[in-house]
Order: C-alpha cells, then sequence, then structure tokens
C-alpha cells in the first residue's frame, strides 16, 4: 500500500469511526425525543442535571419523532417521549411505542383529568384555550363562550390561527366532546363564517391582529398574553386587548397538556422515571410556571405573579383522552367546513 | 437452441446497484401509501383535495413565470450586453440563492404587514387610523408566496441559461447575424431555443423546490400539496394517507422531469466548434442602459440585498443573545456535513450519469430517473423514507448479531450523522445528477469514441477525457448542493443524532415562534456560507470562458 492510498484508509477508517453510533445507553444518561421546543424545557433538564449528575440527551423536531421510534424498535436509544399537546402524547400511545408506568409520586402530583387511566402518558403543565377581545371595541361581558363564537353578531370580526393546527383541532374536539359531532359542525361553520380573514399565523399573531384592527377578537393559549408582556416589541399587542376565561357559567375553559411518555425499549428505564418524577415536582412545576407561564399541573405549587394576575378560573374537566378521541373527526370538520380556505 | 451468452457488464451493474441504494427511501413511500391507518381518500377529494391540487398548480405557474422572467433576462444582458455595473451583477445575480425561502418570507412578512415599517409609513404620511382606512396587499397570500420563491429561486435558471448562452458558438450568432437577425431576432430564434435545455433544467428545478417548501406555504397559509401531507400526517395521525398525497406529488415532478428530459432530447447539440471566443457585446447607452441596469438590480435587491439589511440589523441588535459558544458549533455542523454532502451526491451522480452513457439502455435510464425523484418529496416524508430501510437493516444485522454470536449491536446507522448525510445525497440527488448530465451531453460522443478507438477502457476514458471537460460543470453540481444542504431543515430535524444541531434547526426554532429577530444571525450565518460558493461558481464560469479565449 503507498502512501497516498494508506492516508486514505485511515481518514476512510476515521469517517466511520465518526459515523457509527456509540451506545447511548451507558452510565448516568437519559434520553429525550421531544416535540416541546428547547428553549422551553432545556432549563428543566439542566435542572435535572444538575440536581441528579444524570446527563439529558435529546433530538428536538416538531414531526417525525414517533415515526423514528416506531422504525427503530426494540434497538430504539429514546427512553421518553416529550410533547406539546395530547394530540401527539395519545399518537405515541396507539403506535404502541409506549410502555405504562406505575409510580405513586407521579399519580399523586397529577391530578387524574391530566394522566392517561391506562398510565402511558402523563401531562406536565396545562394551558387555557382562552378568548382574548379587544379593549376598545368589545365592551367587557360581550363575549363568554366558545358558542358566542359563532354568533351572527360577531360576523368579520373574528381570528384564529389554522383550524388544523393541534390547538384548534383539540379544541374543536372538546366541542364534539360535549354537544355531539352535528352540533360541533355547526359551530364551526359558524365560527368560521364570522372570520375576519383567512386563518394564518400563530396565536400571538391573532392578538397583534386585533391591536391592528383587523378584528376584534380571537381565541389563544393564555401563556402567549404571558409571552407577550413580557416581550418590548410585543407588550403593546397584549395591552390591546382583554382576557376571558370562556364558558364558566357551563362546563369550563377548554385545557391541553404538555406531557411526557415512557418509550416501550426505553433503555434507561430508572433515569427515565427519576426525570417523569423531577418535572412533576414542585421545582419543575415552578419554573415551568414562571419561564413559559403554564400552569403547573400539580396542586398547590405556586402559580407566578403573573398567572396570578389572571385569576382563578373554572377549568372544563372533560378526561383529556376523550378529548383525544375525537380528534380525527374534528379535524375532518374543518376540511368540510374549508375553515383555512 | 443456443445457449444465450450472459455478460455481466460491470457498468451496468455498478450503476443499477447505486441507483437502488439510493432509491431505496423512495421505493419506502409507496410502501407506506400502501398500508394507511384509515382510508382517507373519499374524504380528501370530497373537500381539501382539489383546492390542494389547483393552488400547487396556480404556485407553479406564478413561480414558472417569475423565475423565467427573472433568470432568463438577467442572464441574456449580462452575457450579450455591456451596460454599468454589468460584471457585478454577473456574480450578484447568484446571491439570492444562498437565502432560504422561508427566511424570506419571514423578512418580507416583517417588513409589509400592518404594523410593519412600510404600513406604518404609510398611515403617517397619508394620516390612515387602521385597516380598515385602506388597502394593502396581503403579502400572506398565494401571490406573496409566488414572489417570495420567485425572488429567491431565479437564479437556479440564471445559473444554468448563462452558462448555456455563454457556451454558445460565436459561429451560430454570426451567422445568424450575417442572415440578417437582428440582436433581438437572433435572441429568439437562436440563442433561446438553444439554450432551452438548460432553461427547462432551470426552471424543473426552481420548480421542485417549490413543490418541496412547507416554511413558505406553511407560514402564509397557502393551501399546497405539500401542507395537506403534512395535516394528514400530523393532525389525522395517518402517515400512509400522507405518503398517497405525496404519491400525487411523485406525479407532478415526474411530468416535469419528463418535459425537461422531452426539451432535451429534441434538442441535441453538441459544441462541435471550439470557438469560444468573446461573445459580440451589444453596449448599451442612455436608457437602455438604464433599463437593463435596473432589470438586473431588482431581482438582486429584492432576494439578497433588501433582506441581508433586515438580518444584519437584527443581529446587531439581538447579537449578545444570539453569540454563544454553541454557535460555531452549529456553524461548523453545518460546513462539514454539507460539504461531505455535496462531494457524495456528486460521486453518485457521476457513476450514475457516466454509468448511463457508456452502459444505456431503457433499465439504467428509469432506475437513474427514479434515483433523483428525491428531489421531490418533502423533506419531512423523505427522512421517514430513510428510517425505514435504515432501521431495518440494523435490526436485521442486530438480530443476526444476537443469533449468531450473542452479542448486540443496537442500532448501527440510525440516528447517526451518516444517516443525515445518505439523506442529504437522496434529496439532492436531481441537481448533481442534472449537472453530471448536461456537462456530459456537451462531450461529443465521437470523443468516446476516439478514446476507446486508442485503446481505452471506459473508466480511463472517463478520467481522461470526461473528468478535465466536465470538471467545471460538476463543481456548479457541488456547489449548489452544499448551499441547499445549509438550508435543509426538515429531513435534518427528524433524522439527528442527540444534542445536534445546525445553522438551519437554529434558525428553525425560533422563526418557527416568529421570533425572527433572535433568529436573524443563524440566518446570517446560513447566508454568508451560501456565499462562499456562490463568489467560487462566479469565478468558474468566468474563467472557463477566458482560459478557453486565450
Amino acid at each position: 500500500m503507498n502512501t497516498p492510498s494508506r492516508t486514505l484508509a485511515a481518514a476512510a477508517a476515521a469517517l466511520i469511526a465518526a459515523f457509527v453510533a456509540f451506545p447511548a445507553h451507558s452510565q448516568g444518561v437519559v434520553n429525550v425525543y421531544s416535540y416541546r421546543q428547547p428553549f422551553l424545557i432545556t432549563p428543566m433538564f439542566e435542572a435535572f442535571t444538575r440536581e441528579t449528575g444524570i446527563k439529558v440527551n435529546v433530538v428536538h423536531a416538531k414531526k417525525g419523532l414517533i415515526e423514528r421510534l416506531e422504525q427503530e424498535g426494540a434497538n430504539s436509544p429514546a427512553d421518553l417521549i416529550v410533547t406539546a399537546d395530547i394530540g401527539r402524547l395519545t399518537d405515541a400511545v396507539q403506535a404502541g411505542v409506549t410502555q405504562a408506568v406505575t409510580n405513586a409520586t407521579l399519580e399523586a402530583n397529577i391530578p387524574a383529568q391530566y394522566r392517561d387511566p391506562e398510565h402511558h402518558w402523563f401531562g406536565l403543565t396545562s394551558r387555557a384555550r382562552i378568548i382574548v377581545a379587544s379593549k376598545d371595541r368589545v365592551a367587557p361581558g360581550a363575549i363568554s363562550s366558545y358558542e358566542d363564537l359563532a354568533d351572527p353578531k360577531w360576523k368579520g370580526r373574528v381570528c384564529t390561527r389554522s383550524g388544523k393546527h393541534a390547538y384548534m383541532v383539540a379544541l374543536t374536539a372538546a366541542m364534539i366532546a360535549h354537544h355531539g359531532e352535528a352540533k360541533a359542525h355547526e359551530w364551526l361553520r359558524g365560527l368560521k363564517a364570522n372570520l375576519a380573514r383567512r386563518p394564518q399565523g400563530n396565536d400571538r399573531a391573532q392578538v397583534k391582529a386585533i391591536m391592528e384592527g383587523v378584528c376584534d377578537v380571537a381565541v389563544i393559549n393564555h401563556y402567549y398574553m404571558g409571552n407577550m408582556m413580557n416581550d418590548k416589541n410585543q407588550a403593546a399587542w397584549a395591552a390591546s386587548v382583554n382576557i376571558v376565561f370562556p364558558n364558566q357559567q357551563t362546563y369550563g375553559t377548554h385545557m391541553n397538556v404538555s406531557g411526557i411518555a415512557l418509550t416501550k425499549s426505553a433503555p434507561n428505564k430508572d433515569n427515565a422515571i427519576k426525570l417523569m418524577v423531577f418535572l412533576s415536582g414542585d421545582r419543575a412545576q415552578q419554573l415551568y410556571a414562571e419561564q413559559n407561564f403554564e400552569y403547573p399541573v400539580k396542586p398547590g405549587v405556586p402559580w407566578s405573579a403573573l398567572l396570578q394576575s389572571f385569576g382563578a378560573y373554572k377549568a372544563d374537566d372533560l378526561g383529556l383522552g376523550e378529548v383525544a378521541k375525537h380528534r380525527k373527526t374534528a379535524s375532518k370538520l374543518a376540511d368540510k367546513v374549508a375553515f383555512d380556505t | 437452441m443456443s445457449l444465450v451468452k450472459f455478460r455481466i457488464n460491470p457498468w451496468m451493474t455498478a450503476t443499477l446497484l447505486v441507483a437502488l441504494v439510493v432509491a431505496l427511501p423512495i421505493v419506502s413511500i409507496p410502501w407506506l401509501a400502501l398500508f394507511p391507518r384509515e382510508n382517507i381518500w373519499p374524504h380528501l377529494a370530497s373537500t381539501v383535495l382539489p383546492g390542494y391540487v389547483l393552488t400547487t398548480l396556480a404556485l407553479m405557474l406564478g413561480v414558472s413565470f417569475g423565475v423565467l422572467t427573472m433568470g432568463v433576462t438577467s442572464a441574456w444582458l449580462v452575457t450579450m450586453c455591456r451596460f454599468p455595473a454589468r460584471r457585478v451583477f454577473e456574480w450578484a445575480q447568484l446571491l439570492p440563492m444562498a437565502v432560504p425561502a422561508y427566511v424570506v418570507a419571514y423578512v418580507y412578512t416583517d417588513l409589509l404587514e400592518y404594523a410593519g415599517p412600510v404600513q406604518s409609513a404609510l398611515r403617517l404620511v397619508f394620516g390612515w387610523q387602521s385597516a380598515a382606512d385602506y388597502w394593502f396587499p396581503e403579502i400572506r397570500s398565494l401571490p406573496g408566496a409566488i414572489a417570495m420563491m420567485s425572488i429567491v429561486l431565479y437564479p437556479y435558471v440564471y445559473l444554468l441559461s448563462r452558462a448555456a448562452f455563454l457556451e454558445q458558438s460565436v459561429g451560430l450568432l454570426d451567422a445568424s447575424r450575417i442572415l440578417g437577425c437582428g440582436p433581438w431576432a437572433t435572441f429568439f430564434r437562436v440563442s433561446l431555443p438553444m439554450a432551452r435545455p438548460s432553461i427547462a433544467a432551470g426552471a424543473a428545478l426552481a420548480l421542485m423546490e417549490t413543490l418541496n417548501d412547507i416554511g413558505t406555504v406553511d407560514f402564509f397559509a397557502v393551501q399546497t400539496l405539500t401542507l395537506g401531507i403534512y395535516d394528514v400526517w400530523l393532525n389525522m395521525g395517518n402517515i400512509g394517507g400522507a405518503a398517497q398525497i405525496a404519491m400525487v406529488m411523485l406525479l407532478f415532478v415526474a411530468a416535469l422531469l419528463t418535459i425537461e428530459r422531452q426539451s432535451r432530447r429534441r434538442h441535441r447539440h453538441y459544441q462541435i466548434s471550439g470557438r469560444l471566443k468573446e461573445l459580440p457585446a451589444h453596449r448599451l447607452r442612455g436608457a437602455r442602459a438604464g433599463l437593463a441596469f435596473v432589470a438586473c438590480l431588482m431581482p438582486v435587491a429584492a432576494g439578497f440585498v433588501i433582506p441581508a439589511i433586515v438580518l444584519v440589523s437584527y443581529s446587531i441588535r439581538y447579537f449578545d443573545e444570539s453569540w454563544t459558544p454553541d454557535f460555531l458549533r452549529y456553524a461548523l455542523n453545518s460546513l462539514t456535513l454539507s460539504s461531505g454532502a455535496a462531494l457524495a451526491a456528486v460521486c453518485v451522480a457521476l457513476v450514475l450519469a457516466y454509468g448511463r452513457r457508456v452502459a444505456g439502455g431503457k433499465l439504467i435510464g428509469a432506475a437513474v430517473n427514479f434515483a433523483s425523484f428525491g428531489y421531490a418529496v418533502p423533506g419531512a416524508v423523505l427522512a421517514i423514507g430513510v428510517i425505514i430501510p435504515f432501521a431495518s437493516f440494523d435490526n436485521a444485522v442486530d438480530a443476526f448479531m444476537r443469533d449468531r454470536l450473542g452479542i448486540s449491536t443496537g442500532l448501527l446507522l440510525s440516528g447517526t450523522v451518516f444517516a443525515l448525510l445518505f439523506a442529504y445525497v437522496v434529496r439532492f440527488l436531481a441537481i448533481a445528477l442534472g449537472s453530471a448530465d448536461s456537462s456530459l451531453a456537451k462531450v461529443t460522443p465521437a470523443m468516446d469514441m476516439a478514446a476507446r478507438t486508442l485503446a481505452h477502457g471506459p473508466l480511463a476514458t472517463f478520467f481522461k477525457v470526461h473528468l478535465p471537460l466536465i470538471r467545471g460543470g460538476v463543481l456548479i453540481g457541488v456547489l449548489v448542493v452544499f448551499v441547499d444542504c445549509m438550508k435543509e431543515l426538515p429531513a435534518t430535524l427528524i433524522l439527528r443524532p442527540f444534542n445536534f444541531d445546525t445553522l438551519a434547526t437554529y434558525v428553525y426554532q425560533f422563526a418557527s415562534d416568529e421570533l425572527i429577530e433572535k433568529a436573524s444571525l443563524g440566518a446570517l450565518g446560513i447566508v454568508l456560507a451560501g456565499l462562499i460558493p456562490v463568489v467560487v461558481l462566479s469565478r468558474v464560469i468566468t474563467a472557463t470562458r477566458e482560459t478557453q479565449t486565450v
């Protein structure tokens, strides 16, 4: 072998060594596939590592991780799957890539409606789907329920994000659970007829549109208000609206969760359960509330000052499993009323 | 009855094998389509599918118009005319290529929306109070998406048509002038038809990028097939149904590729004459020079200068938040991964293109064409297509090793950088193949025959004859693939190893939450890295001509 080809061979060997995965199931790690954005959960993971010395490895993506887990099968390095809504959690369970966890602390920390009766998924934070209304153009009390959004008196005055987005689909699914498919269909058609513009942008963009005078009311997740109030450019948007917790006289405000599930193949099961317990504990729950203004699921964990300023409210106690069940139907309803076009 | 003598042709075997491996992820998609969790077709066909198809067609039509007008006009002007700043425009036309479409979309929304500087200034000047007082075009719309994609994708057409114009023999143009054609007639009757294969190839690339885009259409809420794929997959939990829509999209791509190949087949020109001396230049003066200047300035300004200014100003304002030690690591990841993928893609492309040339045959042709379909599959769907064969391979090896040796090898390839690299090659092979094919096509078969007469085998012929001749074209392929890899997002997100980020994933983290300010430094990084090949590229194109004219 002459020198250049030997160098080439060495380079090739190095390259192969670099590419071949070294096992991620060594001591003291836990591997997470996360649908949640890094900046929201990294602080919690860092706190966990400081406390336990267990390193948290993460892959973040907004799609495809369940499929990756499914294909990797029994050899998958992933221990936990973290999601930003109930839909993705139940998808993982249905794909058969999760396993049940029976842990007394988890059950004590997380109220029953925010976890799977079969112990596969656990909610970690909850978020309220609230209505925001223009301070200038909507009298306080003029709108008080999701049903009102479909009332013809709001024609041309409502903004929402895409009807196919997980948060909107979950709300529609809750409407199906409460009123049945036919009524929910009618409601969604009414809401669509009231829209001021084609659904676009995220929840923040709807508040911005109210400030700009494009519309007068919108439906958003509550924590976006906190995020906007704390951003120098966006504080003005938040200041232009009043917050309404819908359906206080009836079944309460629609809630969703961000959550976690243990994978079926979890190579670091003990560490993974430690992390689950940590995330449901006081410290992490409080961090969630302070950083992203989400409601802690654990009862008794103090709310951040901002959450307190929103006031107490009646949350819908409809089980999230029930919401998840109607998701596909809800998504199809959005197609049927041509919500996004 | 005599035995048919069966000889294995090494080129044919190699070409087929490579094509097969690259095609694996693409084959996985029809496979997925066969097993949907629920038959979603009746629902889709009766509700949203017709809309998806029409919107996609309208988008493609709009973008073709945009990229052809801007790309061909600027290529013709800088190649055949002389006017102020022409030399700058020659390379500057490539700049928008470095900017990902989703970034321009964010930047222009920021500028043109209600609270943006443009509308704010208008309100101040005219004393309007709210959105109800005046009309302003809505950027988040189909026309908006067409505009965004056109201004960053036209360089594909520019690049290929300019190369074609440059390569046109002076003799032909002279002949046309002698036969009484003016500059316009020469353009429409000689140059344009001769450049048509290249122009069509450029437009096909731009359209495939268009089909694939998810960032822009998602942000602008334009209901294309790609958006539909993601919807069925993510909201209805039905990846099989999503794969079925992806199949509809593949029909679009097949149509595009056929058009491109047809236009090439009917116009087979080999550069016989080596007379590549300085092209006759039309010296423009006065208003005409001004018009040419503006025509070249507008696309560059829209696709590069304005977005760059916005990104730079945000980067400065948010520098402390963005400039972290991690940032350099992400940049390094992007650079190494993209250059590796670009080289690999071009090597694969050369094997396929040359294999097709020497081994020929319908089978090879079809296999090679099929292998390049990856370009049109939405990145996230392709990522799933990569995971399937990789994971099956890993798990099969693991099972075998457990069975025979009692050791577990776990996942060897899945979740590694190699899987990512492979995905990039599959995804961008069409570009590398396009450049390899079109460069090879210009080498007259007489050369091959001459070399073979001189007792060189196909391999020696390739290294001694073809490679030196097609170097320039192949380099273009490497660079375009590099830039595309730097921008690649959806497949990277899904396939990457633990704790691994690239500039694109870093940008996306913020941009997806509509926090473009914080993403700016990363976006600027992608643009800057994209500039390196753009500079090299422009030098190469000019240099090829200059050295040959000596």
